[in-house]
């Protein structure tokens, strides 16, 4: 049977992507304890529009913890206090009765504010947009099953592929870098048979267009600790070796011409 | 108005080749001088913006989401048909086009799905070049499995996230075009009027989410890849953005809206626990392989489910349809549910559940087996509800899931607006009166890949030399001016509800009264219900803040807005249609066994409604006869 709680919450208001922004308090009273965190912030809203105050914009979508739109800070921690639990997948029965709860927009210089907890993260596509494809155009292809790719690599591939781009990785990290979702990208395709035409252009160009927005990676690992999808931390090592022989193979090539 | 299909004649095998050698064609150095707007970016929107930026044309694309890659195909879980026949099964074109048929229980157009069977198998080409990481044998070939509504095994998948892989696939193809310069990415954009001149399709306004710009765009071509309309339920498994308004825009612009009844209701979705739930998650149907589902006999019942003997148990499914059993297609699954909930034999706290029960699966082939088969789904369950399915068994409910319906299109995939085409989900081509799973995937990059970048150079060719409509045209500017204004128009009521008020009693009315069982009274209410709460609507809503800053308040009063009118058509659709077919059951006309009832003679056609020119003013509709040639029609039955 559920529960109710009552909880404090400590919010970041912002009108807008040059307003200054401020905590403001408000209390969230009568939350049932199986409703999900963004449905608690729904109740909080509805309250407000009832009072006529403007309700709090926060990032979300499918809510079911697959599209990566949503994603706050919550108490300074990325997606909150629950290992691989995407925001909308956070339920409130994971907290108390009586909890002050902070809740921040994702923190890092290349995520500018555009209102209150809501966040452009434009860089990440400007990513895949360097390089992170298969360049593929529609009609060309052989029949699937002419190329195999062994079951690992397959595996392999899709743990790296499961990433959902909600950004908590760089949100997390102090430095605000973007290895672990730029390097899920590249292992994703890397490791798989049809990707390795271009994979070390595709780590050059990635790493390049990465580091023009995103800070450098010190190797805290507080990005995978946070990652609603559990993408390891190994996946940076193998962009690194990549990374490294792409200045060779790549320097290599154009040698040739 | 007649509607011509468009479809070619001659035998089916042969009907998309000649097709697509009698079309106008594009000269390729021609192609650049053509801009063609894509409104989506899902799988069908992705993968058509590739594609036609592959061939040379130049394309605009627009979401209303952050990045492209957010959009809902994402969520899909299962997988993707092919008539590959990689297992030696038996499968074939023939087969995977007669199974969509029979499936969508006689309702859609034949040649339409014949072209969707024959391209099938470039999808998965198209997907594996691209770096798709689908499951696979040890010796490195594709696996696949089997699927509801077949008997061959033809389910290609990516773990539990088929769906997010393929969209993943289409949507980096394209960014590899954005990067080319070939595709423009408009991000943070909603569509909220297509633009006609002279009758035909010359643009888009757009109003930019986070500042409210008003803009317009013009183009040779408009293709709407906007999805379906589930949330018109209020609670479905669609993404909460999920709407109708570009297809609504559209039809009120006077493209014809298609079997809006035609509505898929999943079976296994998590029931809801209170009014304050905002969506209803799915529990993916493999679980019915080896859950068994049942209620309380009695409507009294008070103990945990572990501690009712087995005496006191109704197995609904097993008992009534004993040949299939947990397995009957999504339609059967969903009516049960209702039947025994409706009689008061609901379980949970809100009694409107039934139970799917591991138990015996555990107890045949040990808990590893089940959680090795259904480990993320049991978790992802937990998650939500805070009970553990391996020892209570799951509560499950269906759900809003699926649009069939959707804006007529021709064999070209062009509405009855000429140069504005629909793709996906958007359009109602392919599925009939029901979809089976696997096939929206399927659906949506056939549309996109291998059919839309072919029909569409056949109206465009006729506009070689000429240019876009200058954006400064007064019907540019009269469309802004509408946008602006009903904008305005939401600012000023200043009443009392919020938008989510509002969508959440239209809902209620929409499951009530078109949701599973359908009958002439109720439809008769739901349509005067729904009209007197959009009047309410309409004097009583309340948004706060602007329009010139992100305020997603004034995003949802707008789609709240067309629901209305959507879910008043969608009744009267429902009421027209007196048989009973796939989604759509009429409790009217049903069989002794209590199955759907078709009427052949009365309504083997297409329903295409046209507006009339305001909300009060019911739409006419038009008929499109289906022709049947290749497939035998029959009763289903799954006893």
């Amino acid at each position: 049977m559920s529960t109710e709680l009552n909880l404090t919450l400590q919010v970041w208001r912002q009108p807008g992507p040059d307003a200054p922004g401020s905590f403001v308090t408000y209390e969230a009273k009568g939350i049932p304890d199986d409703s999900s965190f963004l449905e608690m912030l729904d109740i909080v809203n509805e309250n407000l529009i009832e009072r006529d105050v403007e309700p709090i914009e926060f990032p979300h979508d499918c809510r079911e913890g697959i599209c990566g739109t949503c994603g706050v800070m919550i108490n300074g921690r990325a997606h909150g206090q629950e290992k691989a639990t995407a925001t909308c997948q956070l339920h409130m029965r994971k907290f108390n009765d009586g909890d002050t709860i902070v809740i921040e927009p994702w923190r890092a210089a290349a995520f500018p504010v555009i209102k209150d907890l809501i966040v452009d993260r434009s860089p990440m596509d400007k990513i895949i947009a360097s390089g992170g494809y298969i360049y593929a155009p529609t009609g060309t292809a052989g029949e699937a099953n002419e190329t195999l790719v062994p079951k690992e690599a397959a595996e392999s591939a899709m743990d790296a592929a499961a990433c959902i781009g909600c950004g908590a990785c760089i949100a997390a990290c102090p430095n605000s870098a973007g290895q672990l979702f730029t390097s899920a990208k590249l292992w994703h395709l890397n490791s798989l048979p049809q990707g390795q035409p271009e994979r070390f252009q595709r780590v050059e160009s990635m790493v390049h267009t990465m580091e023009q927005f995103f800070g450098a990676c010190t190797n805290h690992g507080e990005c995978a600790e946070a990652c609603p999808k559990e993408i390891s931390l190994d996946f940076i090592a193998y962009m690194n070796a990549d990374y490294m022989k792409s200045k060779i193979k790549n320097r290599a090539k154009s040698a040739q011409i | 108005m007649i509607l011509d299909s468009k479809v070619p004649s001659g035998p089916i095998q042969d009907a998309w080749d000649n097709h697509r050698f009698n079309i106008q064609l594009v000269n390729p150095s021609n192609k650049r001088r053509f801009k063609i707007i894509v409104v989506g970016t899902g799988l069908a929107g992705a993968s058509a913006s590739a594609t036609l930026a592959e061939l040379g044309y130049e394309v605009h694309a627009f979401t209303y989401h952050d990045s492209p890659r957010r959009a809902h195909s994402i969520a899909a879980q299962g997988g993707i048909n092919a008539a590959k026949n990689s297992r030696n099964d038996g499968d074939s074109v023939f087969r995977l086009f007669y199974d969509t048929v029979k499936g969508g229980d006689y309702r859609s157009r034949e040649a339409n799905v014949y072209r969707l069977a024959q391209v099938s198998n470039n999808i998965i080409d198209q997907m594996t070049a691209q770096g798709v990481p689908f499951a696979r044998e040890y010796g490195g070939l594709m696996a696949n499995r089997s699927f509801g509504g077949a008997q061959v095994s033809r389910t290609f998948y990516a773990r539990g996230q088929t769906g997010q892989q393929l969209l993943l696939g289409a949507y980096q193809q394209m960014m590899a075009q954005v990067n080319l310069g070939k595709v423009k990415l408009h991000t943070d954009q909603e569509m909220l009027e297509v633009v006609l001149k002279d009758g035909e399709a010359a643009g888009i306004v757009t109003r930019d989410l986070t500042n409210g710009q008003v803009r317009s765009h013009s183009a040779h071509a408009v293709v709407l890849a906007t999805g379906g309309y589930g949330n018109v339920f209020y609670l479905s498994t669609n993404a909460m953005a999920c709407n109708t308004t570009a297809i609504w825009r559209a039809h009120r612009k006077g493209a014809l809206f298609a079997n809006p009844c035609y509505t898929q209701i999943h079976p296994t979705c998590i029931p809801q626990a209170d009014e304050f739930q905002s969506k209803l998650t799915l529990m993916s149907e493999s679980l019915r392989n080896d859950g068994r589902i049942w209620v309380p006999r009695s409507t009294t019942e008070t103990r945990r489910a572990r501690d009712i003997p087995e005496a006191e148990r109704y197995y609904y499914l097993e008992e009534k349809y004993p040949a299939f059993g947990n397995l009957v297609p999504r339609d059967v699954a969903s009516r049960n549910a209702k039947t025994v909930v409706d009689a008061g034999q609901g379980v949970g706290p809100l009694k409107n559940g039934v139970y799917l029960d591991f138990a015996t699966a555990i107890g045949r082939d040990g808990r590893d087996a089940i959680e090795e088969r259904y480990g993320n789904l049991f978790e992802m369950y937990e998650r939500i509800t805070g009970e553990d399915p391996y020892t209570t068994p799951m509560r499950i409910y269906p759900a809003s899931h699926y649009t069939m319906g959707g804006l007529w299109v021709d064999y070209n995939l062009q509405t009855t607006i000429p140069s504005l085409y629909a793709a996906g989900e958007a359009n109602f081509s392919d599925h009939g009166a029901n979809r089976l799973g696997a096939s929206a995937l399927m659906q949506g990059l056939a549309d996109g890949y291998f059919v839309l970048p072919y029909t569409i150079g056949d109206s465009l060719s006729a506009k070689l030399g000429t240019e876009p409509l200058a954006t400064d045209d007064p019907v540019f500017k009269e469309a802004e001016k509408d946008v602006n204004d009903r904008t305005q128009r939401f600012l000023n009521i200043g009443g009392t509800k919020s938008p989510d008020y509002y969508h959440r009693e239209l809902g209620k009315i929409v499951w009530e009264h078109i949701g599973m069982g359908r009958n002439e009274a109720g439809l008769t209410q739901a349509i005067s219900e729904i009209k007197a709460i959009r009047e309410a609507f309409w004097k009583d809503v309340k948004v706060l803040g602007n329009g010139d800053s992100l305020n997603s308040s004034l995003e949802k009063v707008g789609r709240v807005a067309d629901f209305m009118e959507l879910g008043e058509l969608m009744a009267r659709d429902a009421l027209d249609r007196s048989e009973s077919c796939g989604g759509h059951f009429r409790e009217e006309s049903q069989t002794d066994e209590g199955e759907a009832l078709r009427n052949d003679d009365d309504f083997k056609h297409v329903s295409a409604w046209e507006w009339q020119g305001d909300a009060d003013t019911p739409q006419i509709k038009h008929k499109e006869e289906l022709e049947f040639e290749y497939v035998k029609l029959s009763q289903r039955s799954y006893k």
